[in-house]
């Protein structure tokens, strides 16, 4: 850790006992509720408005589980729909932050360093939305005490779900100890101990590659969807997480640079665009050899790609998502392109949108659905997902978004050692 | 970050770089922010409400701890069994029995259907309807019936939604149910193990102990497995009476049901509903470890397949011609 702030150079000796920390610790997390719930008239009507929509949302879910999961628009041959494409698609949001954590702490690159905890902090948010639309998506959520290890019956190893399980609370954990000990260290005004993160980052790192992947392994290893059935999943996988985790930090970084004095050093958004123009172009070319392996050879693997793109007679229902995907990725590859694109932020701020848009579509809707259509038998279903998934959906989105505004708003002043137990003795400092 | 003043504040625009303002102001503010925190609880707790009307109807204590039904030991059994009984009493306004029918010894059943015979009339997908309870409103059934263009033995040419007479000339008819696979793709996957292979072949479901993933259902290969997306709706004088735990009692709304081989009536001796209805005789089920059996003789003399046999599920559901 770069110990840029001055009351952390002061303090060398960071020997406490337990007592000392009981009341310590329960400073910090005053300070935090502090911060999290006090801010200006901006902030209070931006959570007021997701409220509003996460409320929504709930009543939508309450309904659901009343009424059961016919109020949404899938069926016994389309089982998974929009719930499922957006916990897909945010594993990766979640597996994108370490595009940060690797320069930041392989690299030592000191400006993604300082703002590292930006991408730690997105990965926490994106996996509390995963848990939420997995229950969302759950017809029993009052059975969820069955998945829990030795309460219920784990069917691990042999489930890929109850990996899923293990990989993504486990990358929960992770995160919410690295930040959370990193904050308290910055709150104490003292260095942090390498030995208490330095492990568990590189262990994030692999646990980062991990929940992508398993996520994949729960489609690609099933015999009986062949649109599935490929070995290009879990790369694909990958590349697409990290086109989309950066381009949301991009987006991220410049709105905290504008509208907080955290200081955001150019090279974090010059090395994550680096690595979006690599990743996008990897991401394409993926699609193109497993479109091209599909309809030259024909057959069974074909079926559902040529219904992603063209669709089957009458029915056309994913044909929209998947042209408006697929131009929204090239044209965000061709704007990447752009000579010192991170000087040109209007430019790079549309590429960011139209990536994380063209992937959510791709991991999403355009991944999922084609899986079922058509069905085992061969039958045509189309799925559109209903108004209640819709609300469902916002409100999942909303809560994620309270949760990263939330931890942002904590985690900047702290980080950014604007307040900390040492200097403000507490408390005192903001009224 | 060192040259800024330390009482600039946090940076992220929450006032704190303020000047201290009064006392006043600041209950103001506590007495605001109670407000806000009390006005969203309430708003919550009516979002949730049909969540709460719900549990209440449908949900007891005892339901929501009912174990896995491995774990149960003979009372407990009895106890839910009960229970289930009077629930369908109280929900449905029919008097039924619920047992617990298990596997015999010695024995592992086996389906073959004759192709050369079937006559796509569909009465085995009727007749399942009716045995096992399944909702009207959908006309659910666990046998789909697939209409076959000769020349081609791929299901991508099959059809499930013929409307004329049959059968029709040019056409073959397949119909489709669990295979109750040696290797089930349905099973591995369950996250909670609600669903495993029974010692006589049937793949059953716990409905009470299933959580409703559906991910099952996107793991089989033969569509063979059906979501609960609502509460069941049968006619009282409709029900079937003759129920199991593990087959035809009507399930619970968000849970996965699937063909259980009429478990209920072949672990008593009998045949399956859907053997029963079949006016060709296109349909022989029995003991694979009987020598002497039906099913056997038609395994040892006919030519017969397996449905996506590429894909390793090894089936216990035959298929074949006669010439």
């Amino acid at each position: 850790m770069n110990p840029s702030i001055s009351t952390a150079r002061k303090s060398e000796v960071n020997h406490h006992d337990a007592k000392f920390h009981a009341t310590s610790y329960l400073k910090f997390l005053r300070l935090a509720f502090r911060l999290a719930t006090e801010g200006t008239w901006t902030f209070y009507v931006w959570m007021l408005v997701l409220t509003c929509v996460f409320l929504v949302g709930a009543h939508a879910w309450a309904t659901q589980v009343a009424e059961g999961m016919v109020v949404t628009g899938m069926t016994d041959h389309v089982s998974w729909g929009l719930y499922i494409a957006n916990f897909t698609f945010l594993v990766g949001l979640a597996a994108g932050g370490v595009m940060m954590v690797i320069p930041a702490y392989i690299y030592h690159d000191k400006d993604m360093h300082d703002t590292v905890i930006i991408g730690e902090l997105l990965a926490i948010a994106s996996i509390v939305m995963c848990l939420m639309f997995v229950v969302a998506d759950l017809g029993r959520p009052d059975r969820f005490w069955h998945m829990l290890p030795f309460i219920g019956k784990f069917n691990w190893p042999i489930s890929m779900l109850t990996w899923d399980v293990i990989v993504l609370n486990g990358y929960l954990l992770l995160n919410l100890h690295i930040c959370g000990y990193m904050l308290y260290k910055r709150f104490l005004g003292e260095t942090p101990d390498k030995r208490w993160y330095v492990p568990f980052v590189f262990l994030s790192i692999a646990w980062a590659i991990s929940i992508h992947t398993v996520t994949a392994f729960l489609y690609c290893g099933l015999g009986g969807r062949p649109f599935w059935n490929t070995a290009l999943m879990a790369p694909r996988f990958l590349t697409s997480a990290f086109v989309a985790g950066p381009a949301f930090i991009i987006v991220v970084l410049q709105l905290i640079r504008r509208m907080t004095r955290m200081n955001i050093g150019p090279g974090s958004i010059q090395t994550l665009v680096a690595i979006m123009r690599i990743t996008i172009l990897i991401d394409l070319l993926m699609l193109g050899s497993e479109v091209f392996v599909a309809l030259y050879t024909g057959g069974a693997h074909s079926t559902a790609i040529k219904y992603l793109f063209f669709g089957h007679g009458e029915l056309k229902a994913l044909v929209p998502w998947t042209w408006v995907s697929l131009a929204f990725m090239l044209t965000a590859a061709v704007l990447l392109m752009r000579p010192k694109v991170h000087d040109h932020l209007r430019t790079l701020d549309i590429a960011c949108m139209l990536a994380f848009v063209g992937i959510w579509i791709e991991k999403g809707m355009g991944l999922i659905i084609p899986g079922f259509v058509p069905s085992t038998l061969h039958e045509w279903v189309e799925y559109i997902p209903s108004a209640a998934e819709w609300k469902i959906m916002a409100g999942i989105w909303a809560a994620g978004l309270m949760v990263y505004t939330l931890l942002l708003k904590v985690a900047i002043p702290v980080f950014a050692g604007n307040v900390s137990g040492k200097t403000s003795g507490i408390g005192n400092q903001t009224k | 970050m060192e040259n800024q003043p330390t009482n600039s504040g946090c940076g992220s625009g929450c006032g704190c770089h303020q000047e201290p303002v009064d006392r006043g102001g600041s209950t103001r503010r506590n007495l605001l922010k109670g407000a806000a925190v009390t006005l969203g609880a309430a708003a919550f707790a009516k979002a949730l409400a049909p969540l709460a009307t719900w549990s209440r109807d449908n949900l007891s204590v005892d339901d929501f701890l009912q174990q896995h039904y491995r774990e149960l030991d003979k009372e407990q059994l009895a106890a839910v069994l009960k229970h289930l009984e009077e629930d369908t009493k109280k929900d449905y306004g029919a008097d039924v029995t619920i047992g617990d029918h298990r596997p015999q010894k010695g024995v592992k059943f086996g389906y073959a259907l004759n192709l050369s015979v079937c006559i796509g009339c569909r009465r085995c997908a009727e007749a399942c309807h009716h045995e096992n309870n399944h909702d009207r409103v959908t006309g659910n059934s666990y046998i789909r019936v697939l209409e076959m263009q000769k020349g081609s033995m791929d299901i991508e040419h099959g059809n499930a939604h013929y409307d004329h007479p049959v059968p029709h000339p040019d056409k073959f008819y397949m119909p489709v149910q669990c295979q109750q696979c040696e290797n089930p793709p349905c099973v591995h996957v369950c996250p909670v193990e609600a669903t495993w292979k029974e010692d006589d072949g049937i793949v059953v479901v716990d409905y009470n102990w299933c959580i409703g993933c559906r991910y099952c259902e996107a793991a089989c290969p033969y569509h063979a497995r059906r979501f609960n997306w609502t509460k069941p709706e049968i006619p009282k004088e409709e029900i079937n009476p003759n129920q199991s735990y593990l087959s035809n009692r009507i399930r619970p709304q968000g849970v996965m049901e699937k063909c259980t081989f009429c478990l209920h009536r072949t672990r008593e001796g009998k045949m399956p509903a859907c053997l029963e209805a079949c006016p060709t005789g296109a349909r022989v089920f029995g003991n694979l470890l009987d020598p002497e059996s039906e099913i056997r003789k038609v395994i040892d003399n006919k030519r017969v397949f397996v449905l996506k046999e590429e894909l390793g599920t090894r089936p216990s559901f035959f298929y074949f011609f006669d010439e």
